[in-house]
């Protein structure tokens, strides 16, 4: 089992070109199977979300307990420390909002966001 | 040499699972399994298998597993019957849109209800849908030799998709017959080692598997896939029973042609009821009616065109279906049979006779009976076009 005995050829990555007179079934990986690590990046589940989190930095003291419990990893991280929330992820679920014991994330309907 | 044994059928096939000795098997081991989980437990018991064996507390478990344990790269097997198969419904579809080159018996037994544990073939019949390979066995040999080819059917690179090998309840699985088990050598040679493609212990090649296909996704260029997959299966079988026929002495095809040469009725037929037909036939020869019989072993993929050629100069053909579709007035085999004739400018005609539910025996007597009604029909009398045999009327 290990990867030297592999003696098949690798299905066309995701999102290949079909070589000329290939159909596009015919390019598509075997089994549904995604050949890459980290494509979750690549879904935008942000268009699901009905209310936003604002985080004040202000209140935020750094604990990382909003990072623990986001089930979307939607707290961007930049060297340990908390730099924002990343919309195109978030769904909008609110446990960060009631996990941080700071009060330091707030939920807002998207409709009243002011841009 | 091979070794010439009198054993069940269900002993037959634990050992070919023993010699095949997969990475994994998952089972459930209550009713309604089957002793061929029973015996392999013995075998891993004694140590003479490598194997993973997993108890697991459903058969929809037993299926989960074995797909999570061919996802992970491993060679996998497992054993089912009747309500058990019925359980595994939805992990079917999965195994088999997975690409999961997982091998499985089913012992062919009945649906409830009414409760009744005895032998037909609707299990498998309402599965055949699902995206998997079926082969049927006409015995206890058959149903060893087509476990053995089913490993290496299902993991042919131009097919990748899981087989189930089909032998009937009772009739095969618990009746002790003769035949011949391989050396242990010459099953791991015919097998080979597994070479999985990609799979989820692998870190130089990650990859997700059974993911979300997206709101806009490719669910039918997928299934377009599939469908190459187990067409590409005809060949692979075909081409897998004559190397397994080099080795053994008993080659396999998608179907076999038993006294086809010049016959001019024929019954196509499935599973045991194939011995009972064979026997009609050779009396009816002696007698000097030209009868032959058509005995099915591919089921899934279905060999149309190819039945086609077989039968097209015939006068009149008869299809035993062990299963009833309900509401469709026919059996299932009789209808794709008919379907793969429509397009033929010569095709006979054909006839279809439900028989056998629930274990109802078929003697030699009902299957005379058929021929009986294919002479009528090859002689310009009217038959009735889906009869009941051996119904009590």
């Amino acid at each position: 089992m290990s990867s030297e005995t592999k003696t098949q050829d690798r299905p066309a990555e995701t999102g290949a070109e079909p070589k000329p007179g290939e159909k596009a079934w015919e390019k598509l990986p075997e089994g549904a199977t995604i050949p890459e690590p980290g494509t979750a990046d690549k879904y935008r589940t942000g268009g699901w979300r009905t209310d936003r989190p604002v985080w004040d930095a202000e209140k935020c003291s750094q604990c990382m307990i909003c990072f623990m419990f986001c089930p979307d990893s939607s707290i961007e991280v930049v060297e340990g420390k908390m730099t924002g929330i990343d919309l195109e992820h978030c769904k909008g679920c609110g446990i960060c909002a009631c996990e941080c014991p700071r009060d330091a994330i707030e939920m807002v309907p998207e409709d009243e966001i002011e841009e | 040499m091979a070794k010439t044994v009198a054993i069940t059928g269900n002993v037959a096939c634990a050992h070919a699972m023993r010699q095949i000795d997969p990475d994994v098997v998952a089972a459930y081991p209550i009713t309604p399994q089957t002793t061929i989980v029973e015996e392999f437990s013995n075998f891993v018991a004694k140590g003479q298998v490598e194997t993973e064996y997993v108890t697991v507390e459903s058969e929809h478990s037993a299926m989960s597993a074995c797909i999570g344990a061919s996802a992970a790269g491993s060679r996998v097997m497992t054993t089912t019957s009747s309500q058990g198969l019925a359980l595994m419904w939805e992990m079917l579809y999965i195994a088999a849109g997975l690409r999961l080159p997982i091998v499985m018996h089913n012992v062919n037994r009945t649906l409830s209800a009414p409760i009744n544990i005895h032998c037909d073939h609707s299990d498998s019949m309402g599965a055949r849908d699902a995206g998997w390979i079926q082969l049927f066995s006409e015995d206890a040999q058959e149903a060893y030799d087509n476990t053995i080819q089913a490993i290496r059917i299902a993991e042919h690179p131009d097919v990748h998709l899981p087989v189930m090998v089909l032998l009937d309840g009772f009739i095969i699985s618990h009746a002790i017959a003769r035949l011949d088990l391989l050396e242990d050598d010459q099953v791991k040679e015919f097998v080979g080692a597994y070479q999985p493609g990609y799979h989820l212990l692998d870190p130089q090649h990650q990859a997700t598997m059974g993911a979300f296909d997206g709101l806009h996704g490719n669910y039918f260029e997928f299934k377009r896939a599939q469908v190459e997959a187990i067409r590409n299966s005809k060949q692979v079988t075909i081409d897998v029973g004559k190397e397994f026929g080099a080795m053994s002495g008993r080659s396999y095809g998608l179907f076999e042609l038993y006294e086809m040469d010049d016959a001019e009725v024929a019954v196509i037929v499935m599973g045991s009821t194939a011995g009972t037909t064979r026997a009609v036939v050779k009396e009816l020869r002696a007698d000097g009616v030209k009868a032959g019989m058509i005995k099915l072993r591919a089921f899934r993929p279905f060999p149309a065109p190819e039945l086609a050629a077989a039968v097209r100069d015939m006068k009149a053909v008869a299809v035993l279906d062990r299963a009833e579709s309900v509401g469709a007035d026919a059996g299932p085999a009789y209808l794709e049979v008919r379907n793969a004739l429509y397009d033929s400018e010569r095709r006979p005609a054909i006839i279809n006779y439900i028989y056998g539910l629930g274990g109802r025996d078929v003697g030699l007597e009902l299957i005379r009976d058929v021929y009986s009604d294919l002479a009528d029909l090859a002689g310009g009398k009217s038959v009735e076009a889906v009869s009941y045999l051996g119904l009590r009327e």
